[in-house]
């Protein structure tokens, strides 16, 4: 009974886990709180009011300026100390006017920017311009992330095994009961056969499978079934082969649809733009990254630090990307050192078959997720569909097509409705699964 | 019982102790398997310490692992562009207009390109007499050239551009006073002859000579002689009534070639009327095929008829023709200004002649007033250059576009060319002159080049690069704008020459997208034109004499469709594009007729499996031998004369499967295109691939042929009658409901594909055939494999000779056949060709049946008919049991016998990285074992229905296109949807003349056929 002893371990073990997860947690929230404290009772210098401020910065600022770094425009944090309040509205409302006026600080200031323009906002009012700057003086948020990562690691971790320990620790409370059962059958018997008491012996009988051996036809059955079994199997298993469904390889850069499509809501055709037009969807050439990521040099949205999708990691694939591209962020200029970036392609036709994306896109008006699924979820591209060819055929099959309004569809739909008597044709009604329309 | 039996292996047996018996008793195998060729010397065998077992565990493992790799798919990386060009979009083709002018061919084309490659040439419709003949259509191909020079060279040393320049301005500076010629095909290009000038003007030593490698030189003599400026008299066939052309081959490369547009648009009958062609010639050309009569006269008669009908005495010529003759000058003189005479005669007063007759009668088919320009060489410079070389005389040559060390008749002139003190050729390849020449230049292709040309006075074009240059190449003109000190590119130059000499205020930038440009405007003449008494010496008579030597032969040089001046020559679509006439890929080959062969001893059989082979000769003139020529019995050939073409034999800079053919340019004596030659037959037998082994029609109606007379007065019925069948002992039309096997499929919706092909206006050319090669990915086989008949072109243009003296005389005799005897002698004299035959060509692809053979015999349904009406096929789907292609009447499907891409064994442009880029992306690269045939260029009409759904819009007639179609140049194949009341397609169907290819099997095809109407009437 020696093993008694231990039955209680399994449940102070995960008492003590459960004490331990909960001390980490609540560092980890206290750490935040503090964070999210600074930043709410930083001082507002000036008279400005810093959250108006703030709207107003996104919707006419950012775009060319950031607060804490050069953007297309020099950094803004603080500018209300380098230069006068009345000498910044008048250079807000029009600079290029007041370059032309003469004024030497502003010829300075133009200068100093490789003489770019800074676009005119003659409706922004002095208030305006003071609640801005306002904003310009929030300060520059601590690096929260690295120690989160760093304290909270330990206590995150606890978090998913928890209920594999809590498994694991039934799975050996139940082996031990099948081992006491069996030691205390195994003591029973001894007992049993000292004291003399009798008890029922079951009559040897053949085992079981020397049984099974001998009927003939429960083989036959039996082996008949297994064929039919493994037939059955191998099939579906060869079916598969070449069918790529959910491939989510690893790609050169860790590009996140979920950020773009998902949090963002990018329109799929802005970066896709060739899918409208062409057989192609196309990957997107660098530059059109860039026409965002000029500005957008770090990650400021949500993180999951879980899986290790920190602020830091984002940044660094943006990172990746202006290495790509040649972009210099010091001096906000291409080098001209391109190093082309090699995609993993995730959607796979076979040759033999063609696919036009603008037939689907644009005349049909299929959304890309009908066949690309929730891409707007999608951390990690995956293939959605199996791309088999049953899946076209079945989609042609059962879709009507979407003729209104098209004028090349007008004559040939009057007379095919006639012919079938229906109104709404399906694609495979107006030839969609002939062969050659594929093959070719 | 049974193993009392003995059996005998072999007589042997019957002999005792007989020693074979013996020895194949103790071995099982006769001849020693030689083990050790495959698994090592013995040795290395048992060193090993790989046991049996071990051996075929490791193979096991192998097989294993490999079929388990295979199920995993491969990983397929994509790269976009860093910075993507505006204009790109992939997947969808950016097309640019352009102009090629490669001093044997110009043409103003449209450039199709797909992210950023050229993939094809086609017809730029915005030009008027633009002809993109086959080897223009092939261009694009030879811009991926693998054998092409990638850097200019000096000595044996790769240089970069900054030294070449500067090394040959240094060596031009010291030449100073010493004379250097600067050889140059015929640019035609304003720009670029503005340009030499001001060359010239800073190295006066350097004087500047147009060669064309096939000399026009004659004519543009005759022309220069009688209006004053260089350039050759312009003909449109479109004006004219009655067209007599006496050794001209107008259809072909005459004069620049390019008159065919103009020249069909008479040729079908409108109105009931057409014009009618005679033509005199020697050899079988496309021009004296599409004639309505034809007479075949040895060159030196030739003249004689030149001069009668221009005038001159009948004398002299032989009984037959000097009728003939009597009877085109009777119809000639009864056109008036109607009427027009041509020539290719290598003779001024020939050409002078022809002039006069055609200035003087008024003819409306010539134009003096705009010259062509397109081939200005001067024969008697041209020799004094090259004696001039021989001599030392001369010394320095710079050659740019032509390639004398392969073309000069001179037979010491490349040891001469050696010992120039300057030598620099500007060269694509390393050709025969420039392997020779100090300094290579390596130009670019047109396609990736600035330029210009005028074709004609008053029609320019453009040339614009459709692509960035593949190597380190520089254009001539760019050397030339550095050499001359100007740091000016030569887009700059060409746009400051165009805008304030040409365009006269009209957009630069539309001129450049529209690629041609028309103007009246006068440009200063910049060339130096040779002044008239340099004319003389090609004046003599000599090769147009009788030729009086033992054994004794005209020979007339010619260039072939395929082929041209040789340029191509490694370009793999035109050497196995066959000939239209002979039909023989793969060679050049002396034409000769039967009864010259016969009398020689000359032969030309089908050995077991079809292919063709001939015997070879030699031809020789004085010194020169060309030896061991293949000959071809050619139909129609002038007894006493034979043909032969240039361009092949080329050896320098081209694969060794492209090194075809014999040189005949040592016989290209004085650059004339006729010479008195002797021909003996010389030992061994030739192989040739030739792709057609029937040559006549038997009699029966594959090409429908009326005369215009019958045409004109009696009814479609008796002239394009429909074939009959019997049903319940009663005839009916094949078409008829009744006699049909199948119902038929509604296809009265949508749309429904027809393709018209009108006999009367194709003339042979192959323009299509290559644009299909093009379009479609068709792969090249090489001889051995044409020559099993496995060629896989989709679209084959059919030639057909006449039995007897016409078509209608060869359907007469079969129809007058009856009894045994009769059939069995007669039939057999149908399969021969006659002397002079009458002869029709007629492409044929797949006729995408209705009704197809093809596809219910397919056990695997991978051919199925479509409602538009092609007949698909399904590579996928196909295991290749050519069931299809044994069920096909029109024998149209090709199969793939082997694996025509990346394969060593066919080392053609599909086997290098480099070739492949003309690869279309819309149309799969078919596998082995798989059949394959046209599609009528569904990847094509599926475009055009896409497009017009996504602007929702209906299509207008014209918009739907086949390759051959949109390549076609004298608009004979249409192609369009015949449910469109409006479309010509629906008009030509509906046409008297149309019918079906082999109507009676009653396959219903989608491809039909004009009736060819011949204008036979003599006047």
């Amino acid at each position: 009974m020696i093993k008694v002893k231990f039955r209680n371990l399994p449940t102070q073990l995960s008492l003590l886990l459960l004490a331990l997860l909960l001390t980490f947690s609540t560092t980890t929230y206290a750490q935040e709180d503090m964070a999210a404290a600074t930043t709410e009772t930083a001082p507002a210098a000036g008279e400005g009011d810093a959250a108006a401020g703030k709207t107003l910065f996104n919707a006419n600022c950012a775009a060319c300026h950031k607060l804490y770094k050069k953007g297309v425009g020099p950094a803004l944090f603080g500018v209300g100390d380098k230069y006068d309040k009345e000498w910044l509205y008048k250079w807000i409302r029009n600079s290029q006017d007041f370059i032309k006026s003469g004024d030497p600080q502003a010829i300075a200031v133009f200068e100093a920017n490789n003489q770019s323009v800074m676009t005119a906002f003659p409706a922004l009012s002095d208030t305006d311009i003071d609640n801005i700057i306002a904003y310009t003086y929030t300060p520059k948020p601590e690096p929260t992330v690295a120690v989160t990562g760093a304290t909270g690691g330990g206590g995150g971790e606890g978090n998913g095994p928890t209920n594999n320990i809590i498994l694991a620790a039934l799975a050996l409370i139940f082996l031990l009961l099948v081992v006491m059962l069996v030691l205390v059958n195994k003591t029973l018997r001894r007992i049993a056969e000292a004291n003399g008491v009798e008890y029922e012996v079951s009559e040897k009988r053949p085992p079981i499978w020397k049984a099974f051996v001998q009927n003939q036809f429960l083989v036959f059955v039996t082996s008949i079934f297994l064929l039919l079994a493994s037939g059955y199997f191998a099939y579906g298993w060869m079916m598969q082969v070449g069918v790529d469904q959910g491939y989510a390889p690893v790609q050169p850069i860790h590009y996140s649809h979920k950020i773009h499509a998902g949090d963002n809501l990018i329109d799929c055709n802005y970066c896709h733009s060739s899918a409208r037009k062409s057989k192609h969807s196309g990957i997107p050439s660098l530059n059109v990254c860039m026409n965002c990521h000029k500005m957008i040099s770090e990650y400021n949205g949500e993180e999951d630090v879980e899986k290790g999708y920190t602020k830091e990691f984002y940044t660094n694939e943006i990172k990746k990307l202006y290495d790509a591209v040649g972009w210099d962020e010091n001096t906000q200029s291409y080098t001209g050192e391109e190093k082309p970036v090699k995609w993993v392609r995730i959607h796979n036709l076979p040759d033999f078959a063609y696919f036009n994306h603008s037939q689907h896109v644009t005349v049909a008006g299929i959304a890309c997720q009908t066949c690309h699924g929730p891409v707007e979820e999608m951390e990690i591209m995956s293939q959605f569909s199996p791309l088999t060819m049953g899946w076209c055929i079945t989609c042609h099959r059962e879709t009507n097509v979407d003729l209104k309004g098209n004028e090349y569809y007008k004559k040939i739909h009057e007379e095919l409705s006639k012919k079938y008597g229906v109104d709404q044709l399906t694609i495979a009604q107006m030839g969609g699964l002939e062969c050659g329309k594929c093959h070719y | 019982m049974a193993s009392n039996k003995k059996y005998w292996k072999s007589v042997e047996e019957l002999k005792e102790n007989s020693s074979i018996v013996e020895t194949l008793k103790q071995n099982e195998f006769v001849e020693e398997i030689p083990t050790d060729d495959f698994l090592g010397d013995k040795e290395t065998l048992e060193a090993s310490s790989t046991t049996r077992r071990d051996f075929l565990k490791y193979v096991g493992f192998t097989t294993a692992a490999a079929s388990l790799a295979a199920c995993e798919g491969p990983v397929i990386k994509s790269i976009p562009y860093v910075v993507a060009p505006d204009e790109i979009v992939p997947g969808v083709a950016n097309y640019y207009a352009s102009s090629i002018g490669d001093g044997f061919d110009f043409a103003n084309v449209l450039v199709k390109t797909r992210e950023g490659r050229p993939i094809k040439i086609e017809r730029n419709d915005l030009a008027r007499n633009n002809e993109v003949n086959a080897r223009v259509q092939a261009s694009v191909l030879s811009l991926y050239d693998k054998n092409r020079l990638m850097a200019p060279r000096v000595g044996e040393e790769e240089v970069n551009w900054e030294d070449f320049d500067a090394g040959v301005v240094a060596t031009l500076s010291q030449m100073t006073g010493k004379d250097v010629v600067l050889l140059t095909q015929t640019f035609a290009s304003p720009t670029t002859s503005k340009l030499i000038q001001e060359f010239i003007t800073q190295f006066p030593h350097v004087r500047h000579v147009i060669y064309d490698t096939v000399s026009s030189s004659e004519a543009a003599d005759a022309y220069q002689a009688k209006y004053g400026s260089r350039g050759l008299a312009d003909y449109d066939f479109s004006k004219a009534d009655v067209i007599v052309s006496v050794g001209a081959d107008f259809l072909g490369d005459w004069q620049g070639g390019g008159y065919s547009p103009d020249y069909i648009e008479n040729r079908v009958p409108k109105n009931g009327k057409m014009s009618r062609h005679i033509q005199f010639e020697a050899n079988m050309t496309l021009s004296g095929a599409n004639a309505d009569k034809r007479v075949p006269v040895k060159p030196s008669d030739q003249k004689k008829i030149v001069m009668a009908l221009t005038g001159g005495s009948m004398s002299g010529l032989p009984e037959g023709v000097a009728e003939a003759v009597r009877a085109a000058k009777a119809e000639l003189d009864r056109a008036g200004n109607k009427g027009v005479i041509v020539t290719g005669l290598p003779d001024v007063a020939a050409q002078a002649a022809v002039l006069n007759y055609n200035e003087s009668s008024g003819s409306m088919a010539m134009d003096t007033d705009k010259p062509r320009l397109t081939s200005m060489g001067n024969t008697a410079e041209v020799t004094a250059v090259m004696n001039g070389v021989v001599s030392g005389s001369i010394k320095g040559l710079i050659t740019v576009g032509v390639d004398p060390v392969y073309s000069f008749p001179h037979p010491s002139f490349a040891d001469a060319y050696k010992n120039l003190e300057l030598s620099l050729a500007f060269a694509m390849k390393e050709d025969a002159t420039a392997s020779l020449a100090k300094m290579v230049a390596a130009t670019p292709h047109y396609l990736e080049s600035w330029g210009d040309i005028q074709t004609k006075k008053g029609n320019f074009g453009l040339t614009q690069p459709a692509i960035r240059p593949l190597f380190n190449t520089k254009q001539f003109q760019e050397c030339l704008l550095k050499w001359s000190g100007n740091d000016k590119p030569y887009y700059d130059y060409l746009r400051e020459n165009w805008e304030t000499n040409i365009l006269a205020g009209a957009s630069w930038n539309k001129a450049v997208q529209d690629g041609v440009f028309e103007s009246d405007v006068e440009l200063e003449v910049l060339e130096t034109t040779p002044a008239l008494n340099t004319l003389e010496s090609s004046t003599s008579e000599g090769a147009l004499s009788a030729n009086s030597q033992e054994g004794g032969m005209e020979l007339i040089l010619y260039t072939k469709t395929s082929m041209g001046d040789g340029q191509q020559a490694n370009n793999p679509w035109l050497q196995e594009m066959p000939d239209p006439i002979t039909r023989a890929a793969w060679d050049n080959y002396v034409t000769m007729s039967a009864s010259d062969a016969e009398a020689m001893g000359i032969e030309n059989f089908n050995v077991a499996n079809g292919a063709l082979n001939g015997s070879y000769v030699n031809v020789s003139m004085g010194d020169v031998t060309v030896e061991n020529v293949p000959v071809i019995i050619q139909p129609g050939q002038a007894k006493g004369s034979i043909g032969l073409a240039l361009g092949y034999g080329k050896t320098a800079a081209i694969q060794s499967e492209m090194q075809t053919g014999v040189n005949a340019f040592p016989l290209y004596n004085n650059f004339k295109a006729v010479q008195n030659v002797s021909v003996a037959k010389a030992n061994g037998i030739h192989e040739f691939a030739c792709v057609q082994l029937q040559n006549t029609m038997m009699g029966r109606d594959i090409i429908r042929e009326t005369t215009l007379e019958i045409f004109n007065t009696k009814d479609a019925t008796e002239w394009n009658a429909m074939p009959m069948v019997s049903k319940d002992h009663m005839e009916i039309p094949v078409t008829s409901p009744d006699a049909d096997l199948w119902d038929s499929f509604d296809r009265s919706v949508g749309h429904h594909f027809n393709l018209s092909i009108d006999l009367n206006a194709c003339t042979g050319c192959g323009a299509c055939v290559i644009a299909c090669n093009a379009e479609n990915n068709v792969p090249v086989v090489g001889k051995t494999e044409i020559r099993k008949s496995r060629s896989m072109h989709w679209l084959r243009i059919d030639r057909y000779y006449s039995s007897q003296e016409s078509f209608a005389v060869d359907l007469d005799k079969k129809e007058n056949i009856s009894g045994l005897g009769s059939s069995l002698s007669e039939f057999g004299e149908l399969e021969q060709a006659s002397e002079n035959p009458q002869v029709a060509f007629q492409p044929v692809m797949c006729q995408h049946c209705n009704h197809a053979p093809c596809e219910t015999v397919c056990p695997v349904a991978a051919t199925s008919h479509g409602r538009q009406g092609q007949n698909h096929m399904a590579y996928n789907r196909c295991v290749g049991t050519r069931y299809c292609a044994n069920n096909c009447p029109y024998k149209v499907r090709r199969f793939n016998w082997f694996l025509y891409a990346e394969n060593d064994e066919f080392d053609y442009h599909m086997n290098n990285d480099l070739g492949r880029m003309v690869l279309n992306p819309d149309v799969v690269v078919r596998s082995r074992g798989v059949m394959e045939k046209c599609s009528m260029c569904i990847q094509m009409t599926q475009k055009t229905i896409l497009d017009a759904k996504r602007d929702g819009r209906p299509i207008k007639d014209g918009e739907f296109k086949t390759a051959c179609s949109s390549a076609c140049n004298t608009g004979a194949i249409v192609f369009g949807d015949v449910n469109d009341h409006d479309s010509e397609v629906y008009k030509k169907k509906h046409d008297d003349r149309m019918y079906h290819l082999l109507e009676a099997v009653g396959t219903k095809p989608n491809v039909m056929y004009q009736t060819q109407v011949r204008n036979t009437k003599e006047a």
